[in-house]
């Protein structure tokens, strides 16, 4: 089983439902988020494209965060989910410094937090609570070992890119373009 | 290519500050944060739900509100049964935690006094603030007569409230819904085919081939059920055409985005009407069954060709007719959109109308893909004596003006309430409640002088607005997850009903607006209108005889019922009889004829910026809803400002830089409040400047979101106003800026 996600570029409008409701279910501080909202405008007017994408940790098969940290509380679990056990954290943002996709912030009570898949829901079957939520239905998530995931169906039916592959860390992360 | 790095990450994207760069967002820990505890999140198991809809703005998705075992509200999530949300609430729904956690929140009655000169607010029991109220409405009845004391309200609390004023005998309501948003379409609509569009707007837009949008920003106006529909529409493949001086988010989804010259798509929808018909693509059967007044339409469109329309709208004339048959081709699935905010250049009504037309004459009304037959549950009125008869309204004020206005005209009653106007009927005192007007209504002055000139103002808010500074009383309301409120029912494919019920107990000393009214009514002699000890009472009779129960409801949060009016659209060749004086589509108006207006559209030129100016176009961003949210603490995180979007060109000529402060001159000389950042990008038109609306917020006591940004409402002071509604059209502003601080203002 490998988790991964797709994400709509053609339908997200940015509109953060997925950021706010990833702070409710995770109880993430004000000030802080485990997703973001990128945008990318490109050309000169009239001849002007959007690119609007949801962002979050790329959950990378090759993790440089799970290789640098020095207590082992950046880990690998089932799914290939990468998560932090924060007890173990002593915050010493090493990981933080190694991910080329800014996915990780010092949470204010001292280590290192990130998007863990919403992994306390997928342990009841649910859905992550950012894919729950989308108004535009713009991600898609599910097992990519499994071709008739909601995730694998999007990625056979469409164009998609990954962000930093020259980084090679085998990010789990598709954007459909 | 840029790299990943130079992208702006916008913690919380949208529109104006994120993509600046300045996200609220603090990646490296340095901020304060509130963290509550433990990070753990909380199963589901081990909380309580209870349904609500949601009062963050108008489109009411209905959802859960989870509550942990120590009483913390945690999240809201949307019921899947719901029609407006599908289980999907937006950013605002699911953010609307924050209004119930914000601590600016109102926690008591305030009375305002004077001490050694200077005027403050005191605390006050509720017994002495409803008193007052109470007493100063028994003086206005007493001295002027009950009409001449006023509201203004948007959402649940008027319900409440109007009920107040008509069982004291007032009549003099007003919501800035009408003459600030959305009332020309409604005009537009009625008059060609005897429905309002009303909310949610019947467009079947899940269904449609071709969208039409006129200036509508959906994705950026989160209407969530709306904006659900066009993500189907896409995957559907539909086309979508998006008319905008702005790229704004759904014109880069949109396979025509036409860059219109502003003020000029009466031109533009003009010419497609004449396209349609010349080219013999309308859809002839429709028109000759349902419509009347083809003839005169036709010879009344025989020059706008696209070709005139090009040297007004700077569209290309083959753009036009491509565009139009595209739509030609969807018909009947073709939806030309009424748009919701329509307040912008005076003749809107008129312009409104030809929306209409263009909706006609591609046989969209009633049909799959365009207009669906909207359907609501009419809630039985709780018994309560009959309501005194109110001798005048605002509508006696107006000597044959606005003749089509169906709702009450905010800016009329503020003008009321000004002496030197003169007015026969004069407005003496006024409550407000969930609206707020400094932000709201334009014309900065018009407001100032009317609120100095009044006798009395009490507010009632969850939040210590702009409005709220100038009160004598203010009567602080619990949130919507803290109350009853009554039912909802607004039209839809599936007429449906949805409750609003507390997940906790009111914060603070807050009250809801049920009881603030009854209090108020009590003290006024009128308690047999409030025959009732609470709210629940009300809600259980109204529910019992639509066939459910509070406790039903208090389960399923949502309930659906069949149609009564028949199918959702026209068979085909159905004989139909539209509202109309005609019984017929008029395309040819007879209702505004016998008014004296254009029984047609007419394209009128509108003023253009002089030199060094550019016309102030705003707009909504997803996360936001109006000024009421910007100091909400978890919307706050995903924009906590507004910025002025300059076109690169405008930029190099000014030498701005994006994050530079400016402020803003209008054509009036009035300088923006408050300072505002430069977005510089190819998004918007080299002869507009674009903002969003609803920051700028000039009461300290909004500790989040004072002085954040600037408002668009202060800058607009030129109104065009619709003579045929009274609506305040406000894209008639042009602004230039100060890179240097112009110096305090007294008058904010």
């Amino acid at each position: 089983m490998r988790y991964g996600m797709a994400i709509d570029t053609t339908k997200c409008v940015g509109c953060s439902d997925c950021v706010v409701a990833c702070q409710t279910e995770n109880n993430v501080p004000h000030g802080y988020c485990r997703d973001w909202i990128v945008e990318n405008v490109a050309g000169s007017y009239p001849n002007v494209e959007i690119e609007l994408r949801s962002e979050r940790c790329n959950h990378c098969e090759n993790s440089p965060c799970v290789r640098c940290c020095p207590t082992g509380a950046s880990h690998i679990v089932e799914g290939g989910i990468i998560m932090v056990t924060h007890n173990e954290c002593i915050g010493c943002g090493a990981c933080i410094e190694s991910c080329p996709y800014d996915a990780r912030y010092s949470h204010p009570e001292g280590y290192v937090d990130k998007c863990t898949f919403c992994q306390h829901r997928l342990e009841k079957g649910q859905n992550t609570a950012c894919v729950e939520v989308c108004p535009t239905k713009c991600l898609h998530f599910g097992d990519l070992d499994d071709p008739y995931s909601d995730v694998s169906i999007a990625l056979k039916n469409r164009k998609w890119k990954v962000l930093a592959p020259e980084a090679g860390t085998k990010p789990q992360l598709f954007f459909l373009t | 290519m840029k790299t990943r790095r130079d992208f702006i990450k916008i913690s919380a994207a949208g529109a104006g500050a994120a993509a600046i760069g300045l996200s609220a967002i603090n990646w490296n820990g340095i901020g304060k944060a509130q963290a509550s505890g433990s990070q753990h999140p909380v199963s589901e198991e081990e909380m309580t739900s209870f349904p609500t809809y949601c009062e963050v703005c108008f489109w009411k998705c209905a959802g859960w509100t989870y509550v942990d075992r120590n009483n913390n509200i945690r999240k809201i999530i949307g019921n899947k049964e719901d029609p407006h949300c599908s289980g999907r609430l937006c950013p605002r729904g699911t953010g609307g935690v924050g209004m119930y956690t914000d601590n600016d929140r109102l926690k008591t009655p305030l009375i305002r006094e004077t001490v050694n000169g200077k005027q403050g607010f005191r605390k006050a029991s509720w017994s002495e603030a409803l008193d007052l109220v109470a007493s100063k409405m028994k003086e206005v009845a007493e001295d002027y007569g009950p009409e001449s004391f006023a509201l203004f309200n948007h959402g649940a609390p008027g319900a409440h409230f109007k009920h107040l004023l008509h069982a004291y005998g007032s009549e003099n309501e007003g919501e800035p819904a009408w003459a600030q948003c959305r009332g020309p379409r409604e005009v537009g609509f009625s008059a060609t085919f005897g429905s309002w569009i009303g909310s949610p707007e019947p467009t079947d837009i899940r269904d449609t081939d071709c969208l039409v949008l006129i200036g509508s920003h959906l994705g950026e106006n989160m209407h969530n059920g709306q904006v659900q529909e066009v993500s189907t529409a896409i995957d559907r493949n539909a086309t979508i055409i998006t008319v905008d001086p702005r790229l704004s988010t759904i014109a880069s989804k949109s396979k025509y985005w036409l860059p219109i010259k502003p003020a000029t798509d009466m031109a533009l929808l003009l010419s497609w009407i004449h396209v349609l018909i010349y080219e013999d693509i309308y859809d002839k059967k429709y028109v000759e069954k349902y419509a009347m007044g083809f003839e005169q339409l036709k010879d009344h469109v025989k020059n706008m060709t696209p070709e005139w329309a090009y040297g007004i709208t700077t569209i290309q004339p083959d753009v036009i007719r491509k565009t139009a048959r595209e739509m030609a081709n969807a018909s009947p699935a073709a939806i030309v959109h009424p748009g919701r905010h329509v307040v912008w250049y005076g003749d809107d009504s008129q312009r409104e109308r030809a929306i209409a037309i263009l909706n006609a004459l591609l046989g969209s009304w009633g049909k799959r893909g365009g207009f669906y037959f909207k359907e609501s549950i009419t809630v039985p009125k709780y018994p309560h004596p009959e309501y005194p008869h109110a001798h005048w309204t605002w509508k006696d004020n107006l000597d044959g003006k606005y003749p089509l206005s169906a709702m009450g005209i905010t800016t009329e009653l503020l003008k009321a309430s000004i002496p030197e106007f003169e007015y026969k009927h004069p407005i003496k005192a006024w409550l407000v409640a969930g609206t707020n007007l400094p932000l709201t209504i334009p014309d900065k002055e018009l407001f100032q002088t009317a609120v100095q000139s009044v006798e009395f103002l009490a507010v009632v808010d969850t939040m210590p607005m702009d409005i709220t500074s100038y009160a004598d009383v203010i009567l602080p309301e619990c949130t919507y997850l803290e109350r009853y409120d009554t039912i909802r029912s607004a039209p839809h494919r599936e007429p449906n009903i949805a409750l609003r019920m507390p997940a906790v107990e009111p914060k603070y000393e807050t009250k809801p607006s049920w009881w603030i009214a009854k209090q108020l009514g009590e003290r006024l002699g009128l308690g047999a209108y409030f025959d009732y000890d609470d709210y629940t009472e009300v809600l259980d009779w109204q529910l019992k005889k639509l066939g459910t129960s509070l406790e039903e409801m208090q389960k399923i949060g949502i309930k659906k019922f069949d149609r009564q009016s028949g199918p959702l659209y026209l068979a085909d060749d159905e004989d139909y009889t539209f509202n109309t004086n005609s019984g017929k589509i008029e395309l040819y108006s007879t209702e505004f004829e016998d008014h004296g207006f254009d029984p047609m559209p007419k394209f009128t030129q509108h003023p253009e910026p002089e030199e060094g100016f550019y016309r102030l176009i705003y707009g909504r961003a997803p996360m936001h809803t109006f000024s009421r949210t910007s100091n909400n603490p978890n919307l706050y995180d995903l924009m906590n400002e507004n910025a002025v979007w300059v076109n690169p060109k405008v930029a190099e000529l000014w030498d701005l830089k994006t994050g530079q402060m400016v402020w803003l001159q209008n054509q009036d000389g009035v300088i923006s409040t408050f300072p505002i950042k430069v977005r510089i990008t190819e998004r918007i038109r080299w002869d507009s400047v674009y903002m969003v609306h609803g920051f700028g917020h000039a009461n300290k006591k909004l500790t989040r979101t004072y002085g954040r940004g600037a408002s668009d409402a202060k800058l607009i002071t030129n109104i065009m106003t619709d003579p045929m509604m009274g609506g305040s059209g406000m894209r008639g502003n042009f602004v230039t800026f100060l890179t240097t601080d112009p110096g305090k203002e007294d008058n904010i």
